[in-house]
């Protein structure tokens, strides 16, 4: 299922995928293909522990509150991320669901409250400092970087794990080839694994729209993040595209990686988390399985109270 | 009108043909085309082909060397402004630091009293340069780009002002026998001086060779990567784990090197080094040899700085308005083709071809086929 | 290496840099009074860089090339008026102010045309494109070179000789220090006119299209406000206030207009402009007149040559510790 994924829009820029890997796995028996497959996840995912820590709190949201200016925008919202979940942050328009994303990933820093990840604060930690401690994300508006090839996007992931400097670049020292090679190893399994192998040559402007979304999620991946944070994957997908996604959501999971995902579609969300936590102005109001939340009255609420927010 | 568009799209199609030939070669195929090109380039003064020369107006070496001159310092510029995306104005400013390093450490004139060899000094005045290159940046490169482009104009002036009114710098009567390379010929007489351009040309050719590798080898690494990510959209880079502040540093620190070292090489060839030549119109110079070409393409930027430093000696009559056509062409270039006669484009893996080939059977894509060609934004669908 | 440079500084003509504390204790008050009335000039200037900046988040390097041609244009007028350099004629008070008026309104006509046309040829096209601000930059470099070298070509490097009309006159003292009839003109009609700047900015109903563009450019489009327009205006304004800093320069500055002169001024206005918040337009006033006073405690202390230095070490001393200036950035509000 990895090949094929994203070959539907493969066609669309009149770009044949010719040789390499993608047309051998076209040629590939079914029994070759998984073994190919587990390779594949093996690459991306080297280093997971998924039988051991699941269900221990990952991230931890302590009271968190961000104000601009008298603005509250986030007001003492606590939660747990746990290792291994699916944990989907929903609320309407305006609820803070971006501003507690942004808060998490060190765009913001809060006003009061702390941010823990496995229990160390991320304190003034700047943006790339957390990033390396474990803490990727994708963006709402995609921003790739637009004149780089889709394997390049993935690799410049890679590079938060590297140590090459400007003296081993200039001379060619082995530590520069060592990572190099990894690096370019570990981007084509990633490109492979969200499905855009067969593009990993395009400049990243000139991919479909729907290959940008997995890419920025391939790119993300690759800084080898112990949370993966998705600034609504699915905005502008059609359904098949969204049951796409889902599935690939899914497959990150079980990768070992845990997931914080916030969606607007209810019906993706529903669908692929494993918890839910509402925000409603800047506040929680709800947070437990999604069936449960589903049918909290406070919940409804917020959503049938702000008719305009795209509830679907 | 309608013809200058057809040259517009002609110059394009041209040079997408010949960049979708030389990336069609291999390897080998490729170093047989550039060996004999080299050679030719290395040849040219010797040459000084009929219709090429810049005779009698001025000495065809001495052309020559300037344009390769100029060359070195748009490469090193290109670091900054092409790769990084950092505007930086005040490239100058580097460029005087290491003529007037290699005066006070050469020139018997020089109040240090000291007259190192050449050698030993083009090391140090780079290595000073550099170091400017982190007092500036360092504070102002945490800053937005466009007053990063502002203060490093400042810088430049402040240089310029510092030469004007620092006493031990001399201020306009300047340095003397600046000292240049060392060698003589068999009969005894120097190989370097005023008035032949030739071996001097040749000694600059060569540095630009090496430079290229070495930044070549910086492209095509984390390094190179990190700089177009910036490039490209730097809250983003930030975010996927670039240190933006350091390797912006690193951007200008390279190119500040590389000014230093072309000014070492300027000051030891005019062998005297005053206060003139290092103003603001000279940056601007410098930023259209850059932009003109393509900024982030080598062989772009190499045929601009061509055309900024030759086109002038060549046609004697348009020197006089070398710096108003050459305004022009940046406003004429930043609305029509903002990418520059080449449009920007590195490679930036080390291993790269052999990656390509493995995943899609075939090279990547070299030659950007959307009609939006502008460079420094991310992706807006 | 490092011990003989040293010995070096030491032993040259007082080293490298003198400190006159007395002469600036002495002249500290002239200063004062000096650099407040050149100030104003930086101050103008500085509005024109605010305001594009506000609206656009842009800095119009251009715009000192505004200044330039606003210089050249009450330069010609006075000219054309059969004005020519050398003695100051005798002129009944009438004749000055009607001349001056005359200079100054052709002046600021010239600017805030170059203004407009800069806009509408180089910037534009870029913002049809959504072109990174490099570009914009780049585009706004190459204009102002233009612009400079047209003079060049035409008018060459020498400076114009001065032409006056107005004699200056002290009036009073200020703490020993002399105050002319030319520096109370320029100041109170530099305020004054900063004042009808500002009162248009936030009073009327064009100033509020400038400011709704300011904060927040997609809302401001959708109830009804013309963004082209509001753009066009803004330079149209930033414009005509640089050109009537050029003449306020003119009546002050010992030689004429040069080519080249707009680019130390343009990058001191821009100092100013950072110096009091850029896109803060009593910013701009604010950081003008520090600046001119600074420059002149400056001038006092390490001597003639120094001048220009103390602006650019004021601007990167700013923007490394505060870069958003005294005041804030604000034209409606500061953006993340």
């Amino acid at each position: 299922m990895t090949g094929d994924r994203g070959r539907t829009e493969s066609t669309e820029d009149g770009v044949s995928p010719g040789g390499g890997i993608v047309a051998e796995l076209g040629r590939m028996t079914g029994e070759e293909r998984r073994a190919h497959e587990a390779e594949v996840a093996e690459a991306v995912a080297p280093d997971r522990e998924i039988a051991v820590d699941v269900g221990d709190t990952l991230l931890e949201m302590r009271d968190v509150t961000v104000r601009f200016g008298g603005l509250v925008a986030l007001d003492a919202v606590s939660f747990g991320i746990r290792r291994g979940e699916i944990l989907g942050l929903i609320g309407p328009n305006g609820a803070g669901k971006t501003t507690c994303f942004n808060a998490m990933t060190g765009v913001y820093r809060p006003s009061q409250g702390q941010v823990l990840l496995e229990g160390r604060p991320l304190g003034r930690r700047a943006r790339h400092q957390i990033t390396r401690a474990g803490i990727a994300r994708t963006f709402q508006n995609i921003r790739l970087f637009g004149e780089m090839t889709a394997l390049e996007n993935v690799v410049v992931g890679t590079d938060a794990r590297h140590r090459t400097g400007a003296i081993s670049a200039l001379l060619r020292l082995p530590r520069l080839h060592r990572e190099e090679r990894e690096a370019v190893e570990k981007a084509m399994a990633l490109l492979e694994f969200v499905g855009i192998a067969d593009r990993a040559a395009d400049r990243a402007r000139n991919l479909p729209y729907g290959c940008q979304r997995r890419l920025e999620i391939a790119r993300a991946l690759a800084t080898e993040p112990k949370l993966l944070c998705l600034d609504e994957p699915a905005a502008g997908f059609n359904p098949a595209e969204k049951e796409e996604l889902m599935a690939l959501i899914r497959r990150i999971r079980d990768d070992g990686y845990t997931v914080l995902l916030i969606e607007h579609d209810m019906r993706l969300v529903m669908g692929v988390t494993d918890r839910v936590v509402v925000l409603e102005f800047g506040r929680k109001i709800a947070e437990g399985r999604p069936a449960e939340v589903g049918e909290d009255p406070a919940v409804v609420a917020a959503y049938l109270g702000v008719p305009d927010d795209g509830v679907a | 009108m309608n013809a200058h568009i057809a040259s517009r799209a002609g110059v394009r199609i041209l040079a997408r043909r010949v960049g979708e030939w030389w990336h069609g070669l291999s390897r080998f195929q490729q170093w047989g085309v550039l060996v004999p090109l080299v050679v030719l380039i290395y040849l040219l003064p010797v040459l000084n082909p009929p219709l090429l020369t810049t005779e009698p107006g001025t000495d065809f070496p001495i052309a020559m060397f300037n344009a390769a001159r100029m060359a070195l310092i748009a490469i090193g510029l290109n670091v900054v402004v092409g790769q990084a995306g950092l505007l930086d104005l005040g490239y100058v400013g580097f460029f005087a630091i290491g003529a007037y390093v290699a005066a006070l450490l050469t020139s018997p004139d020089s109040a240090l009293g000291v007259r190192y060899p050449w050698l030993v000094v083009v090391p140090v005045a780079m290595a000073v340069t550099m170091l400017s290159g982190v007092v500036l940046g360092a504070p102002t490169l945490r800053l937005r780009g466009d007053y990063l482009a502002i203060v490093t104009l400042g810088f430049g002036e402040i240089v310029r002002l510092l030469a004007d009114n620092v006493e031990p710098l001399r201020g306009n009567r300047g340095f003397q026998q600046v000292a240049g390379p060392p060698g003589t010929h068999a009969d005894g007489s120097p190989i370097f001086t005023q008035t032949g351009g030739t071996p001097w040309y040749w000694l600059v050719v060569t540095v630009i060779i090496l430079v290229l590798v070495l930044v070549g080898n910086l492209e095509r690494s984390r390094v190179g990567r990190a700089w177009v990510a910036i490039r490209e959209d730097e809250d983003a880079a930030e975010i996927m784990g670039v240190p933006t502040v350091r390797f912006k540093i690193l951007a200008f620190v390279m190119g500040a090197g590389v000014g230093g070292l072309s000014g070492a090489l300027y000051a030891g060839q005019i062998g005297f080094v005053n206060n003139q030549k290092f103003d603001v119109v000279t940056s601007v110079l410098f930023l259209a040899a850059v932009v003109l070409g393509g900024a982030g393409n080598k062989v772009g930027v190499l045929l601009g700085a061509f055309v900024i430093s030759y086109v002038p000696d060549r046609f004697q009559a348009v020197a006089e308005y070398k710096f108003l056509i050459f305004g022009l062409a940046l406003i004429v270039l930043m609305v029509f083709r903002p990418q520059g006669l080449l449009g920007a484009r590195q490679r930036l893996l080390a291993r790269g071809r052999d990656a390509y080939r493995r995943l899609v059977g075939r090279p990547e894509q070299v030659v950007t086929k959307g009609p939006t060609p502008d460079s420094g934004r991310g992706v807006r669908t | 290496m490092v011990h003989q440079l040293a010995t070096a500084v030491a032993q040259g003509d007082g080293g490298w840099i003198d400190f006159n504390v007395p002469l600036l204790v002495d002249r500290f008050w002239s200063n004062t009074v000096d650099g407040l009335a050149y100030g104003s000039v930086y101050a103008l200037v500085a509005l024109g860089y605010t305001l594009v900046y506000g609206v656009l988040r842009l800095i119009n390097f251009a715009h000192s090339e505004v200044f330039v041609v606003g210089a050249f244009a009450a330069y010609f007028t006075l000219e054309g008026l059969g004005f020519r350099p050398g003695p100051t004629p005798q002129l009944s008070t009438l004749s000055i102010v009607a001349n001056l008026l005359l200079a100054g309104a052709v002046a600021m006509i010239a600017s805030g045309l170059v203004a407009v046309v800069l806009e509408r040829v180089a910037y534009r096209p870029l913002r049809r494109r959504n072109a990174p601000s490099l570009v914009f930059l780049i585009t706004a470099i190459g204009a102002s070179f233009v612009v400079q070298q047209l003079f060049f070509v035409t008018r060459g490097a020498n400076p114009e000789r001065a032409i006056r009309i107005l004699r200056p006159r002290p009036l009073f003292e200020v703490f020993g220090a002399k105050v002319t009839n030319i520096q109370i003109i320029v100041l109170v009609a530099a305020v004054a006119l900063w004042v009808v700047a500002d009162g248009f900015v936030n009073r009327t109903r064009l100033g509020r299209g400038i400011r709704a563009v300011a904060q927040d450019p997609t809302t401001a489009t959708l109830m009804g406000v013309n963004r082209e327009r509001v753009i066009m205006l803004t330079f149209l304004v930033g414009g005509v206030l640089a050109g009537a800093a050029a003449l306020f320069y003119l009546m002050q500055i010992p030689q004429g207009v040069v080519y080249n002169g707009g680019f130390l001024l343009g990058i001191k206005a821009f100092t100013a402009a950072v110096l009091g918040g850029v896109g803060n337009l009593r910013g701009a006033l604010l950081g003008g007149l520090l600046l001119g006073v600074a420059e002149n405690y400056g001038q006092s202390l390490l001597g003639g040559a120094w001048r220009d230095v103390v602006a650019f070490a004021l601007l990167i001393t700013i923007l490394m510790f505060r870069p958003t200036g005294i005041l804030g950035e604000s034209l409606g509000r500061a953006r993340v």
